[in-house]
């Protein structure tokens, strides 16, 4: 187990490498938000989800939603490592009539399973994908990742209230607890807080961890293949920007561009093999 | 004329459909024993999802619901799943052109008597301002099921809009629908009348009041008000002295702005009976709400002299 958490940090690393030149070179993309998610998207492409590149339209595949799409970016670089598509995409991101745009969509990317972005909506299609899983008797899991600001949005607790009645027990929620919203700190804004107890109240079962330890969530996302009868959600105690000294913990970098030198400490900062 | 319920006909269809494919999930947020989705509920409650009143979650669920493979069918009135839906119907539906039929139940003012807040006037604008939708309104209740039954076919997401109340048959029985296909309820050569919904009854009315006037009135039913033939629009245009649009909806955004902009350029005059940019009210009848926002046989006679350049 050592090893392979070794590894799944390599990975988030490289996936943040991988960010951190897309909006580098691209001049444009969600730093933050990409960031504080990148070790679960890891953990999740990389070590606990049933896929196939070659098939992205297996049918016993566990499906990824990335609710708050947004943050993209951090799924475009783990596809490309996964080999869904070639290096070379990330270097078009958000360019006209490139298969990345700057929300997921599944008509023009391979290994989308939904067009998310719109906030709110990714874990009501993760909870008709669940139960559409129920009805054909299949075992796949579904993971949806939704942020804490984003779950201001009302249709979020319209889903949380579904999933729970029909006790969809396929479905994992991962909470990106980053605290931090576009325009600054959630407590300060429009408080979503508290969040384990609500989500209990609503039926789930809770597991909270930190965000940015890897042993702690691969340990929570086999834990939510034993729970039965009801919806797992993490909560994630995340950093916004993890892994970008400059931007962590702050809102400049939700989508904030990076000056050359930021840019280049960045990239310091992060020293894997990269995209170019 | 037999008369026909819509939403009875789509209940029984749903089912018999039901029985013919396992696909088939239908979706319902609190109104079945309006929508008559209940019906399907007796006899498959394994592929019916009450989603309780809470219709943006249903729609996007019924997203979800149909990348797994199967044919949605989501329900509420009119009003409610064109608006509080909408969004969740263009992100999470009509952008990856999913497998998701939007049943606007109550369309209009059919729903007299809950006034403002439950008759939808612009259902048709909004559906039809979203690309990939496909939007239908059938005339009566055996087109309504022609259509349901033609639309589990397709896939993509439709909207089809249904009236409350019963209506009255028009269609002949062994007619063939297609999307895109209008039919034509009466031929004439002096006047065209351009119709949905139960504003096609109402028009072949009026024709029938022309004749004895000796003007020769064609009306033509447009079910398919997205996507339109524009060729056969203007095709059943041809000849005529002018175009008579006839719709229970706002004249901005229905069939009205269909036919103006299909024949824009043409010098052919259009009149146009339809709501004007006002809301509904509660009244005692459907027939008390027609006559008070002018969906008459008569406002629709009137149409089709003015055009005729005789006094109204």
């Amino acid at each position: 187990m050592k090893q392979i958490i070794e590894e799944l940090e390599r990975k988030s690393k490289q996936l943040r490498l991988n960010i951190v030149e897309m909006i580098g070179y691209g001049k444009t993309g969600h730093l933050g938000g990409s960031c504080s998610i990148a070790d679960v998207v890891a953990a999740l492409y990389f070590y606990k989800m049933k896929h196939d590149p070659r098939n992205p339209q297996w049918e016993d595949r566990d499906r990824f939603l990335l609710s708050k799409g947004h943050s993209a970016l951090v799924q475009y670089a783990a596809l490309s490592d996964c080999g869904y598509f070639a290096k070379e995409e990330l270097g078009k991101l958000k360019k006209l009539g490139s298969m990345l745009q700057g929300h997921p969509d599944m008509m023009k990317t391979p290994g989308i399973e939904a067009n998310t972005g719109s906030l709110g909506q990714g874990l009501s299609i993760g909870c008709g994908i669940a139960a559409g899983a129920r009805i054909d008797g299949k075992n796949y899991h579904v993971y949806c990742v939704v942020g804490d600001g984003e779950i201001a949005e009302g249709q979020i607790w319209e889903a949380a209230m579904a999933a729970s009645f029909y006790k969809l027990d396929n479905l994992v929620v991962i909470l990106d607890r980053n605290r931090i919203q576009a325009t600054g700190a959630i407590s300060e804004r429009f408080d979503t807080n508290p969040l384990s107890e609500k989500w209990k109240a609503f039926g789930w079962y809770v597991i909270e961890i930190d965000g940015h330890d890897m042993k702690q969530i691969v340990e929570a996302l086999d834990k939510a293949d034993e729970v039965y009868g009801q919806p797992v959600i993490i909560v994630a105690n995340t950093i916004k920007g993890k892994g970008v000294v400059f931007a962590e913990d702050t809102a400049v970098f939700h989508n904030g561009m990076m000056t050359q030198e930021q840019f280049e400490v960045a990239r310091e900062g992060l020293q894997v093999k990269g995209i170019s | 004329m037999g008369m026909q319920n819509q939403r009875t006909i789509y209940g029984q269809t749903l089912v018999e459909m039901g029985r013919e494919d396992k696909r088939i999930v239908v979706l319902e947020a609190d109104l079945g024993k309006s929508t008559m989705t209940y019906l399907f509920q007796k006899e498959f409650p394994e592929r019916y999802f009450e989603m309780g009143i809470a219709e943006a979650n249903m729609a996007s669920f019924a997203a979800g619901l149909s990348l797994t493979g199967k044919i949605v069918f989501i329900n509420s009135f009119a009003v409610f799943v064109s608006g509080r839906a909408y969004d969740q119907i263009r992100q999470s539906i009509a952008i990856g052109k999913l497998n998701v039929k939007v049943i606007g139940s109550s369309y209009g003012l059919s729903d007299f008597g809950d006034g403002a807040t439950h008759q939808s006037i612009e259902d048709i604008a909004i559906m039809r301002a979203i690309p990939n939708m496909t939007v239908l309104a059938p005339v009566d209740g055996t087109e309504a099921k022609k259509i349901i039954r033609s639309i589990t076919e397709y896939k993509g997401p439709v909207y089809v809009r249904l009236n409350r109340n019963d209506m009255p048959d028009v269609i002949a029985k062994d007619w063939e629908f297609e999307i895109g296909k209008p039919y034509i309820a009466r031929e004439g050569m002096d006047v065209a009348i351009f119709a949905h919904g139960l504003m096609v009854s109402k028009a072949l009315r009026a024709a029938e009041l022309m004749e004895k006037e000796g003007i020769s009135v064609r009306v033509v039913n447009v079910s398919t008000l997205k996507p339109v033939n524009e060729n056969a629009i203007k095709e059943m245009s041809e000849g005529v002295k002018g175009i008579v649009v006839a719709e229970e909806h706002s004249i901005i955004g229905g069939l009205a702005s269909v036919v103006a902009y299909i024949m824009r350029g043409s010098e052919l005059p259009i009149e146009v009976i339809g709501i004007e940019d006002v809301f509904g009210q509660s009244a005692e009848s459907y027939q008390e709400l027609l006559e008070y926002y002018g969906l008459t046989e008569k406002e629709i006679s009137s149409a089709v002299k003015k055009i005729m350049g005789r006094s109204v």
